[in-house]
């Protein structure tokens, strides 16, 4: 015997309204971070010294500007998931847990765009032999 | 709130160190959260201008700095094996007690030598890219 209704068995998102959607994009950045993540730590501990010359130089060397936003934007998406669980698994007061995890989504939004707005910018006004 | 009976938490249990590795993946990756911060941080300063970017190698470069630096190495190899581990009870595979502390032992000892290449690489080797 189950206690779900037909139609929340059909529509299948469960208690939180969101469906497997929460779990599956963690998986699925989790995925795309494993070549990203291991591109930039090879990346950033090659650079042989990071003045500030040799660091614009190499996020606007070649196709280097693509993959960091792309690596910004799984590092975003996956923290933000991540964070949530965090905040919601452990501050049990409702008014703090939402004021919380409004922050956490925004500030990670924030961080993301900003992010990109300033690789864009070093990408396009750099002039690299790259 | 109202006090309600609560069930047993995780006092009850024998430790185990497959529980450590569980509460390391969730702390690591809050660290590397904040490591996001940073990197953002790194970027938009190098986007602003030379004045910018001499603030954030004085914060990044200094002792505190590099020492952050090489702990988020840390947290990102250990974050990343125990993921591959995750990813792998995700498919219903090794979720037996046996194996479950088998791949801890693995992501240990791979967390190491991961962690270790990318600390030498980054500041003791100075290998041209």
């Amino acid at each position: 015997m189950s206690l779900r209704s037909p139609l929340g068995k059909v529509l299948g998102r469960g208690s939180a309204k969101q469906g497997v959607s929460h779990w599956w994009m963690q998986r699925v950045t989790s995925i795309a971070l494993i070549p990203l993540t291991l591109w930039f730590a090879y990346q950033v501990v090659h650079l042989p010294t990071a003045n500030y010359d040799e660091v614009r130089a190499w996020v606007a060397s070649g196709f280097t500007p693509v993959w960091l936003l792309l690596f910004i934007g799984a590092v975003a998406w996956h923290s933000s998931l991540g964070v949530q669980v965090v905040i919601e698994d452990y501050i049990p007061d409702k008014a703090a847990k939402v004021s919380a995890l409004l922050a956490s989504t925004f500030l990670h939004i924030v961080v993301a765009v900003a992010g990109s707005y300033a690789v864009l910018r070093i990408a396009f006004t750099t002039f690299s032999a790259g | 709130m109202r006090q309600r009976p609560l069930s047993p938490h995780i006092g009850v249990y024998k430790f185990a160190y497959t529980m450590a590795t569980s509460i390391v993946h969730r702390a690591t990756g809050v660290v590397l959260s904040v490591g996001l911060l940073a990197l953002a941080g790194w970027l938009i300063a190098a986007a602003s201008g030379p004045e910018a970017y001499a603030i954030a190698v004085a914060i990044l470069g200094g002792a505190f700095g590099q020492l952050l630096l090489a702990g988020w190495l840390v947290a990102f190899s250990y974050h990343l094996f125990n993921g591959l581990r995750h990813l792998n009870w995700d498919l219903g595979r090794g979720l037996e007690k046996h194996e479950a502390r088998r791949s801890a032992a693995i992501v240990v000892v791979a967390t190491l030598l991961l962690a270790g290449a990318l600390i030498y690489a980054a500041f003791f080797a100075g290998v041209p890219r």
